[in-house]
């Protein structure tokens, strides 16, 4: 018979590397810098704050459940925050987003460009059919 | 509270896994393309040390890895900011 403890941390263990594997599965099929930041912000501080929990189910109540409180605010605070950081200044640097038309252009595979890459005529009707 | 050997063993699986796919993730860093995708690997492989050195702590029973657990994310966070602020873009971020 296992224990209840073991069973908790068990479980929060596996969802924690579940949710990290999601995270890099997302990192390498993704195609371009936001949606890789969206999987980034997202499953992996899902996966991090699950690790946490099993650290914490494992050391039992007292003063390390206090300091990992204490980090986990502190990975769910900043997690989300450099992510959106770093996107933004790619898109102020001009990065394009990448979209199904001009994937279908570039042959299947957009790599996220620097203004300048993607044609001026595509830009002009970039937006199309969005109101 | 010392771990049972069973739970020691389940949260070493769990870093070693962690560990597996931050390794993994170092290709992805190489390949780029831009210089954003490689910060936010970065800063995911380092969320996922932050991770391991809390299951390592809680594994081996050293309450001061959290400590360094901590300084880590700091500087993770750090990291981030530095870069977006000013190696992509200078100014205008957060």
């Amino acid at each position: 018979m296992v224990a209840a403890d073991t069973l908790a941390v068990g479980s929060l263990v596996v969802g924690s590397v579940f949710f990290s594997l999601v995270a890099v599965v997302g990192f390498y099929r993704l195609p371009d810098v936001y949606a890789r930041a969206h999987a980034a912000s997202k499953s992996e501080t899902l996966g991090a704050l699950l690790g946490l929990s099993a650290a914490a189910v494992a050391f039992g109540p007292g003063a390390e459940t206090f300091r990992l409180a204490l980090l986990a605010l502190f990975v769910l605070v900043t997690g989300p925050t450099a992510a959106h950081a770093v996107v933004r200044s790619a898109a102020d640097a001009g990065v394009v987003p990448w979209t199904a038309d001009r994937a279908v252009a570039d042959g299947g595979r957009a790599d996220a460009g620097v203004t300048g890459a993607a044609p001026a005529a595509d830009r002009t009707d970039g937006d199309g059919g969005r109101p | 509270m010392t771990p049972s050997p069973l739970t020691v063993d389940v949260l070493l699986l769990g870093a070693a896994g962690l560990v597996l796919l931050g390794g993994a993730l170092l290709g992805r860093i190489v390949l780029g393309p831009t210089a954003p995708d490689r910060v936010i690997g970065i800063n995911v492989v380092g969320t996922a040390t932050v991770v391991v050195i809390a299951m390592l702590a809680a594994a081996l029973g050293e309450p001061g890895f959290l400590d360094v657990a901590l300084v880590y994310a700091l500087l993770n966070f750090l990291l981030s900011i530095g870069l977006a602020k000013f190696s992509i873009e200078r100014g205008g971020v957060l």
